[in-house]
């Protein structure tokens, strides 16, 4: 989708050279031939994950197929001090898994197997390389499934949702990965094999399972991951709710909560939206409404049959203008494509689009939309919005021209206003996303330097060296410092220091 | 905020310069109800409860934002009336509990096994760390990747990593229903049935079985929360699998409290040289066979958390320790008798578990960075 252009050769070419080649000869003992690759059309498809826009080559890209050889890589390159940048499935949305120059990529996509499945403690221990949905699959048949469900379900891998603490549309109801996760077996940058949390409801000493999910792969590389698997659910249904104004549609969201109901799930799209996957999907959506909902119900006939009239009471109270429930399985699922097409069609309707992450309090949702509104006049640039409305979580899709240079800076600065009114409105800058390489910037605003600096305390505590994943999440102080001053300056790109297409 | 809380900040920051200059640390303490939980220390007390009070609810927001010295039960209150609650059920162990004391020891009531752990609800904290630095880390939203999640570091650490001066938590409806079930069965087969309900979309919340720890049927109590519906339509499907009596819902409110504040018999009535000791156990944990125990014991959580009332001395710490090792988990001396050494190790050590040995230093080096100078190193957590 987004171009590609040409990697033009730094001036340092001859020394990266020099440790490739070191680098090489010394990962090659441990790993088969085809689990290490260094020439350049080799390792091109991992110059960048799903943020395409920001792109580096690394030295090298390994893909372990055991443990026992990602601690003898991880204990290489910790003897070399070669940075490494472990990747999972690359479908991550803020560049957490771009290369480094000097750096090694670490891919652990092949580390895919399921261990060991146990319906009695309802818990399934997997390889990181796992994908997502596939752990679901996988337990379909006794009637459990794993609860967070990412969009990118079908492809992300369970290391990556460890390391983004991703959510999806149901973590309202269900939480996020931290929440459904018991244990995480993993590696420290000096190769050493750790656990953290275990099987029983918690663990001596200090929690760090809950400081190692979504730390971006800059504490420890994930190894084995034993989530908690919970029982499927006997129905569903959605309710399509529609709105004639903005701000009636985001009241009825703190309604429904205020009435003390946790719909499983409760999305929220605008009337941009609606119309380009409309076109897409042919869902039914109601084309005038300036703002539709989707509320979920689940459970067992009975409690859905509840919980389905006390949500339509509540959001015909709150003035929706039309209301429709789906009343079978298809149908439901047709209410939701175009939530979960919503990407795809943005896709359509422009030749790129950059996704934003924001969340707010749920009271903030109108304020926030009426800004973006401001902004799309200001940056001439349209801005599709869908949202977990029910968490205040935020996918603000910016339509731009990735062939002009100038039209993605200007989508680059609408992206960070937003960034910046999140902050604003007692919200932050990333919801699941995680901050990677492209919402550095935005960490020096949202955070203090005494917080930064702890952050970088807690980054030393697990790799003091500093060698995972060191380029991306926590700025640095200089970094801050120069983006304060370009800021004042108002000029410049965000990333001077990276590729550009 | 007002002017006195930044007052009563100011002086917390005064007290940790002091101790940074004079080198003593400082003991945290909110309402002192759990004072006698975890290992023994002598140092100068830092109160909280000068920094008190609720800053931001807002029901719809699921969130409450409250100073650490606030009183647990004024916390309580609040959402109460709003039909609310913190559905970890922290116990308050008295009427002084604070709400920054049940985030420092990070304990969870009945609810803890379909709800989740405290540290499961926290959204954001401010602190002051151990150079009196006044840093905030997570936020007031649900969903919240913006740097590491510092804020969820603190349940449980006792103070020993820095002090806590407000937090924001997640809070949920209190269901719209509950029902309280009771029958007379063997722990074992308790055990079973609690995992084989737990797997299946039923509204099971809370359990509680206590009887002899060498065999026999015991009392096993579960809880059922949720929407009325359904409900209705479980208690046939599990009362009949165990020829069950439902309770009434005054009892059945009392027994929950009860069991939470470890006001039931099975857990009063220490003796002075005894200790009750708290089982962590994974799932899987069958019926374990206890040497020396008063009385009866008792299994929360589904069997993963369990209390025993047995000898306080070293030895009988090391074989019970072994035993939820052995079973992949590990074991505390909650509260000791009178006559019980107070200086004894109340924890399992990191070192003591499999791989985790990497992380004693991991630890360290974590506490460094937020108390650089060990004011907050109380030992009160190894």
């Amino acid at each position: 989708m987004i171009p590609m252009n040409m990697v033009t050769p730094p001036p340092e070419l001859a020394a990266i050279t020099a440790l490739q080649s070191k680098l090489v000869s010394a990962l090659r003992p441990i790993l088969p031939e085809h689990a290490l690759l260094w020439e350049p059309e080799d390792t091109i498809p991992y110059e960048c994950d799903g943020l395409a826009a920001y792109r580096r080559m690394p030295l090298a890209v390994a893909l372990p197929e055991t443990e026992e050889q990602v601690a003898q890589i991880l204990k290489i390159c910790f003897a070399m001090q070669v940075p490494i940048v472990p990747r999972g499935s690359g479908t991550g949305l803020s560049g957490g898994a771009m290369p480094i120059s000097q750096g090694l990529v670490l891919s652990l996509a092949k580390l895919k197997k399921i261990i060991n499945i146990d319906p009695f403690t309802r818990t399934a221990v997997v390889q990181p390389g796992v994908r997502n949905l596939a752990i679901s699959e996988a337990v379909a048949h006794l009637g459990l499934y794993y609860a967070p469900d990412p969009s990118s379900q079908i492809a992300c891998s369970i290391g990556g949702n460890v390391n983004e603490n991703s959510g999806g549309v149901h973590c309202l109801k269900y939480g996020l990965t931290l929440h459904n996760v018991l244990k995480v077996r993993g590696i420290l940058m000096n190769g050493e094999i750790v656990e953290f949390g275990s099987l029983a409801p918690d663990s001596p000493g200090l929690d760090l399972l809950a400081i190692v999910m979504g730390s971006e792969g800059m504490l420890a590389v994930v190894t084995e991951v034993t989530v908690k698997l919970v029982a499927k659910p006997k129905l569903a249904r959605v309710i399509m709710a529609s709105f004639d104004d903005i701000e009636k549609g985001a009241d009825a969201v703190a309604a429904i909560i205020a009435a003390g109901i946790i719909p499983a799930g409760l999305e929220m799209m605008d009337k941009a939206t609606t119309r380009a996957v409309e076109e897409f999907v042919h869902a039914g959506y109601d084309l005038e409404a300036e703002t539709i909902l989707l509320c979920e119900s689940d459970g067992t006939p009975e409690e859905v049959a509840e919980e389905i009239e006390r949500m339509t009471k509540v959001l015909e109270q709150a003035g929706a203008s039309g209301i429709q429930i789906s009343q079978n399985e298809a149908e439901r699922l047709k209410f939701w494509s175009g939530r979960k097409n919503a990407f795809p069609a943005a896709g359509r309707l422009a030749a790129d689009y950059y996704c934003m992450d924001g969340t707010i309090p749920r009271r903030n949702i109108g304020t926030l939309l009426r800004r973006i509104q401001g902004m799309e006049k200001k940056y001439g640039l349209a801005c599709l919005n869908v949202f977990h409305a029910g968490d205040g979580n935020m996918h603000p899709l910016i339509l731009f021209n990735g062939a002009d240079q100038e039209e993605w800076h200007r989508a680059e600065e609408f992206g960070t206003e937003i960034l910046e009114a999140c902050v604003e409105l007692d919200g932050t800058i990333t919801g699941e996303h995680g901050v990677g390489i492209e919402k550095i910037n935005s960490m020096c605003i949202q955070f203090g330097e005494g917080e930064r600096e702890s952050f970088w305390g807690v980054k030393s505590a697990f790799d003091p060296e500093r060698l995972l994943n060191p380029d991306k999440a926590i700025p640095t102080l200089n970094r801050c410092a120069e983006y304060g001053r370009m800021r004042i300056s108002g000029g410049n790109l965000p990333h001077p220091e990276l590729e550009r297409f | 905020m007002s002017a006195t809380s930044n007052a009563s900040i100011d002086l917390f920051q005064e007290q940790i310069l002091a101790a940074v200059k004079n080198k003593t640390p400082l003991s945290i303490e909110g309402g002192g109800t759990k004072s006698w939980y975890g290992n023994a220390n002598s140092y100068a007390k830092l109160d909280t409860r000068t920094y008190s009070g609720i800053l931001e609810y807002q029901p719809e927001e699921l969130v409450i934002t409250a100073c650490a010295g606030t009183p647990l039960k004024e916390i309580e209150a609040a959402l109460a009336d709003k039909n609310q609650v913190l559905a970890f059920e922290p116990p308050h162990f008295g009427e002084r509990a604070t709400f920054g004391g049940a985030i420092a020891a990070g304990l969870a009531g009945p609810g803890r096994i379909s709800a989740g752990n405290l540290r499961d609800f926290v959204l954001g904290a401010r602190i002051l760390d151990g150079k009196g630095q006044d840093l905030s880390f997570g936020g007031k939203v649900m969903k919240n990747v913006a740097g590491y999640d510092v804020s969820r570091l603190l349940p449980g650490s006792m103070g020993t990593l820095s002090l806590l001066l407000e937090a924001s938590v997640k809070v949920l409806p209190r269901p719209a229903a509950t029902a309280s079930l009771r029958c007379n069965i063997t722990q074992a087969r308790a055990l079973q049935l609690l995992n084989e309900w737990a797997g299946q979309p039923l509204p099971l919340s809370a359990s509680c079985w206590i009887g002899s720890s060498i065999g026999g049927n015991g009392e096993l109590t579960i809880r059922l929360a949720g929407a009325a519906a359904a409900i209705k339509a479980a208690i046939p499907i599990m009362g009949a699998a165990v020829n069950a009596s439902e309770l009434d819902p005054q009892v059945a409110s009392k027994f929950w409290a009860a069991l939470r504040e470890q006001q039931l018999a099975v857990f009063s009535n220490l003796n002075s040289d005894e200790t009750l000791y708290r089982l962590a156990l994974p799932a899987a944990c069958g019926t374990l066979a206890f040497q020396n125990v008063n009385g009866d014991i008792a299994l929360e959580w589904h069997g993963q958390q369990r209390w025993i009332k047995a000898p306080g001395d070293d030895a009988t710490f090391t074989s019970i320790k072994a035993l939820a090792s052995a079973h992949g988990g590990h074991a505390t001396r909650f509260k000791q008798g009178s006559n019980v050494d107070s200086g004894t190790q109340r924890f399992t050590l990191l070192s003591e578990q499999v791989h985790s040995t990497a992380l004693e230093a991991v630890q360290t080096r974590l506490r460094t960075a937020f108390d650089p100078a060990g004011i907050f190193a109380t030992s009160r957590l190894p």
